[in-house]
């Protein structure tokens, strides 16, 4: 029973869960409540996690694992879901989705995400991402009236639950094959001759892929994130993806370490795909949710790029870009939020034109968050590609670093392009600017924090110094 | 040398950028203090670094009041120091700001304060890129010169700025990246991306020609040479005034800063290799943007070709690796920074009364701006190398050292000094001389006092290195030497490697 000790975040988790749904079915109109009492609880967590101890430990039968590398990104899964929450609360409220499940829903997601980082075992890492993934369908579709919504839940649905049997399938393969779903026994019965295994990683990363949204499995995305309420859709850009990388470093790195030269040129193609289809496709897109959307597979496509070279600071460089990406699409879409006129929001691109007229000081945190994600130094978007190029470069990859750096120029052109229409066209009629303080609280931090990483780019290379997985 | 004289240089424009940011307000008298703030900080950069040139010491060719600060941690240290050839281009660019700030104040109608802003921090990026002595942070500072630049010909540029602007962020981009990777290749060769290690070891020969070829590639286009010159008559007829200063005086010399210091100094053999690809590249440039500037209607767009030209000489002089042709460019590249930053200004003045930069809409200027006609002259004739002005010792010393490597790029780019003099004097010819035609031409305003004392001062330089270019040269004079010096003795010993 001692080890009940080390699950006290899950369990505190799945116990406010519980609690927060007798509340929001007993008490009526009990939204507010409900969405402060889980901020409240996600904080709780937050620090029960932080709490934890730093040597690595392994429960259940090995198959459930507490190391630093999951202490970090459980702990980056809960604040950027904490401040998801914070900066949505006035389209929430404008919206109608104000209903208890809303909060409720992310928690479960966010309980299984929190699964799926922790899980060393097939079986307990197909727990959490079923888990998060029925979640994440009712969120999708969770404005029932909106035909765009349910359409946007259907669909990640069907496809969701095609790419999980395929992940399913490669996991009863790699059982086959090696006799275990635990990782490390995994790793000790796997070499490059067992076919069938290797067949069983190929599914997996096929599984993994769909989840960080790579091309060519990334189909879902855009229509999903124009689809669902702007507030899932930031939920989207963010949160899964953590839980997506984590795992994707986990499979990769401990159970599959051996067999490198297999999947090698797998991530390398997926990463090259990722990037060139998110600069391309993004340049024709008119709602800006779509463009995130593109930009987020771009993004995707760099983050797997630093898993390529199988070392350590390619993981490192992989949890860099992960941070950077998380600071900068909280920005972004906390400049999204902000673009509310007649307390309807707007999503056409060409409704930003001239903002810097009537909002100085927006525009200008958006020109930092998209010069950023554009990757133009000295802002923090540009050390995230420094790093990840310096990996690739570092085990000769030249011709990944060369297509990478030669996307992010395609790329720089429809930022640039959003950039065009804020500073450079005609003013239109000025936004109802947003005077809830939990946005604007998310979105200073989060421009002030891209716009000075430069002066002490050594922080978060120390914060993850520590993370040796393999 | 406790005083990180190097850091305050760079950094106080970007404390006046933030001053001016933060005070907030639309009353006039906060205008005025942003404007206050804007010229102060900087003329107090300025004075700066005259102090700086002042205090240095011009005996030794070692990188002087270095600074260096653990930044990323373990491989990458935030690294300053100047030498006989960076002092030169800080001193442009801390006095062709405050002229910019001049320009901008009478010239820009609306958001000035974004404006005053977006200069000060591009002094700070220019400054930065003289100073550095990382490739990182060189990089950091070359790129991030884009933003600022950006939104300069974006936002108040004339009306095709949109595609100008973007032309001018794509090219400079696509450039860069390659040099990014060469750079962190450079740090997996050798272990260092600091400067003055990178200059005492040297790199392998073998990879010197891609990593050359990487950097040309960003310095190519910044500087512009043919065929990639294609941004800058765009950018600089759309930018507004003080930009085109900018982008001429100070923004194209970081390229052949580039090119000295480090295509030069790190890839001596890929130098040696690509010198007459550099020649063939820049006779044409020489030649052929000569030839377009003589066609052009546009005030500025005639400017801008001939700065092209300009460079091409620059370009030459750097890569016949002689002391005369470094130091001819080095001056060249001084005096372009002034006579180009007078050129534009000279226009802007005119477009700022006329709102036209057509030639033709111009002629007979002389019968109502005396004054003008008479600064406009100095200017054409400095621009064509009329012996006396700072234009002349540059293409001359140019012409010298390149002489002694080949005589027929001697020759072919001797032909652009005989087309600068026709196009220069054309150009002045159909604005200036001639009887009024347009009727509107007469109520035109002769150079206020603002103007004058920028023109003044912008003369009294021109003509003083004109004819003592010696200040000029001694600065330089011992790094060159250490420079040819060293390139000498990493070649042979590279040549006497591949013999055995």
């Amino acid at each position: 029973m001692q080890t009940i000790v080390y699950i006290f975040p899950e369990l505190f988790l799945s116990f406010s869960i519980m609690t927060f749904l007798m509340i929001g079915v007993f008490l009526k109109k009990s939204f507010k409540l409900v969405n402060s009492l889980t901020i409240i609880s996600l904080i709780f967590t937050t620090a029960l996690v932080l709490n934890q101890q730093d040597e690595t430990i392994k429960i259940f039968n090995n198959s459930y694992i507490i190391d630093d590398f999951s202490i970090l990104m459980k702990t980056i899964t809960l604040l950027f879901c904490i401040f998801i929450l914070f900066s949505s609360r006035e389209y929430v409220k404008i919206n109608n989705i104000d209903k208890i499940e809303y909060p409720i829903i992310i928690l479960t997601s966010v309980l299984g995400m929190i699964l799926m980082i922790s899980s060393y075992d097939l079986i307990v890492f197909y727990l959490g991402l079923e888990l998060q993934s029925l979640s994440l369908y009712i969120l999708a579709s969770f404005k029932k009236e909106d035909e765009k919504s349910t359409e946007a839940g259907l669909k990640y649905f069907v496809l969701s639950a095609l790419a999980t049997g395929l992940l399913l399938y490669g996991s009863s393969l790699i059982y086959g094959f090696t006799g275990s779903t635990n990782f490390e026994t995994i790793s000790k019965n796997l070499n490059s001759n067992n076919v069938g295994a290797v067949f069983g990683i190929v599914f997996i990363i096929i599984g993994l892929a769909f989840k960080v949204s790579a091309v060519p499995f990334h189909m879902w995305t855009p229509d999903v994130y124009e689809g669902s309420p702007t507030s899932i859709t930031s939920f989207f850009a963010l949160v899964p993806k953590i839980a997506a990388i984590a795992v994707f470093i986990r499979f990769m790195y401990v159970p599959f370490l051996n067999v490198i030269d297999q999947w090698q040129m797998i991530i390398v193609f997926i990463s090259i795909a990722s990037m060139i289809l998110g600069a391309t496709a993004a340049i024709g897109q008119k709602n800006i949710k779509r463009l995130m959307a593109y930009s987020s597979i771009g993004h995707m496509g760099y983050a797997l790029a630093g898993l390529a070279p199988g070392t350590n600071a390619g993981i490192q460089s992989t949890i860099i870009y992960l941070i950077i990406y998380l600071v900068m699409n909280l920005g972004a879409f906390g400049c999204i939020f902000m673009m509310k006129r007649e307390n309807t929001f707007c999503e056409n691109i060409n409704d930003l034109s001239g903002m810097s007229k009537n909002h100085p000081i927006l525009s200008l945190s958006f020109l930092i968050i998209l010069f950023s994600l554009a990757g133009i130094p000295p802002l923090a978007g540009f050390f995230a590609k420094f790093y990840i190029f310096m990996s690739v470069i570092e085990s000769g990859m030249y011709i990944l670093a060369i297509l990478g750096l030669l996307t992010t120029v395609i790329s720089a052109f429809y930022y640039l392009r959003i950039i065009k229409i804020i500073y450079f066209d005609k003013p239109k009629k000025p936004f109802e600017l947003n005077y809830d303080w939990g946005l604007k609280i998310s979105l200073i931090l989060s421009s002030v924090l891209v716009l000075i990483y430069f002066i002490y780019p050594s922080f978060l290379l120390d914060l993850i110094s520590k993370i040796q997985i393999i | 040398m406790n005083f990180p004289i190097l850091s305050a240089i760079i950094f106080i424009p970007l404390i006046g950028a933030i001053f001016i940011l933060v005070s907030r307000g639309n009353s006039k008298n906060i205008e005025k203090n942003y404007k206050y703030t804007a010229i102060f900080s900087s003329i107090v950069n300025l004075l700066l670094s005259l102090f700086l040139w002042y205090s240095f010491d011009s005996t030794t060719s070692d990188f002087q009041f270095v600074e260096e600060r653990n930044w990323i941690n373990g491989f990458i240290n935030f690294k300053l120091g100047i030498d006989g050839i960076s002092i030169l281009f800080i001193l442009l660019t801390t006095f062709i700001t405050p002229i910019c700030i001049f320009s901008g104040i009478s010239s820009i109608k609306f958001k000035i304060k974004e404006f005053l802003i977006s200069i000060l921090i591009m002094e700070t990026l220019m400054l930065g890129v003289f100073c550095s002595l990382d490739l990182i942070i060189f990089y950091l500072f070359f790129e991030g010169g884009l933003i600022p630049m950006f939104l300069i010909i974006g936002i108040w540029g004339g009306p095709k700025r949109v595609y100008s602007a973007f032309k001018f962020f794509l090219f400079t981009l696509l450039g860069s990246v390659l040099m990014l990777i060469a750079i962190i290749s450079i740090y997996w060769i050798t272990g260092t991306t600091d400067v003055t290690k990178l200059l005492a070891f040297g790199i392998p020969q073998e990879y010197q020609y891609l990593l050359w070829l990487a950097f040309f590639s960003s310095f190519a286009v910044k500087m512009p040479m043919w065929p990639v010159h294609t941004w800058l008559p765009d950018a600089h007829v759309e930018a507004p005034t003080a930009g085109s200063v900018i982008l001429a005086a100070i923004l194209l010399k970081m390229a052949g800063y580039g090119f000295i210091r480090f295509s030069l100094g790190l890839f001596p053999v890929a130098s040696d290799y690509f010198t007459y690809l550099i020649f063939f590249l820049s006779i044409i440039a020489i030649i052929y943007t000569s030839l377009v500037a003589l066609m052009q209607d546009d005030m500025k767009k005639l400017i801008a070709y001939s700065s092209v030209a300009h460079m091409g000489f620059v370009t030459i002089g750097i890569f016949s690796i002689t002391k005369q042709g470094l130091e001819g460019s080095i001056v060249q590249m001084i005096s372009h920074g002034l006579i180009s930053a007078a050129l534009f200004l000279c226009v802007g003045v005119v477009y700022d009364r006329f709102q036209s930069r057509m030639i033709s809409s111009y002629g007979g200027l002389v019968n109502v701006m005396p004054k003008y006609a008479f600064v406009f002259m100095i200017f054409a004739l400095a621009a064509l190398g009329l012996p006396g002005t700072s234009g002349f010792v540059g293409e001359f010393l140019i012409l010298v050292g390149v002489f002694k490597v080949s005589i027929i790029v001697a020759v072919l780019a001797s032909l652009g000094i005989i087309l600068a003099a026709a196009y220069m004097l054309w150009l002045y010819r159909r604005v200036i001389f001639g009887r009024i035609l347009n009727s509107e031409l007469k109520n035109m305003k002769d150079l206020n006092k603002t103007e004058l004392y920028i023109f003044g001062s912008l003369i009294i330089l021109i003509i003083f290195f004109g004819f003592y270019p010696e200040p000029l040269l001694n600065t330089v004079d011992i790094s060159i030497n250490n420079l040819i010096e060293n390139y000498q003795m990493n070649l042979n010993f590279y040549l006497a490697q591949s013999d055995t």
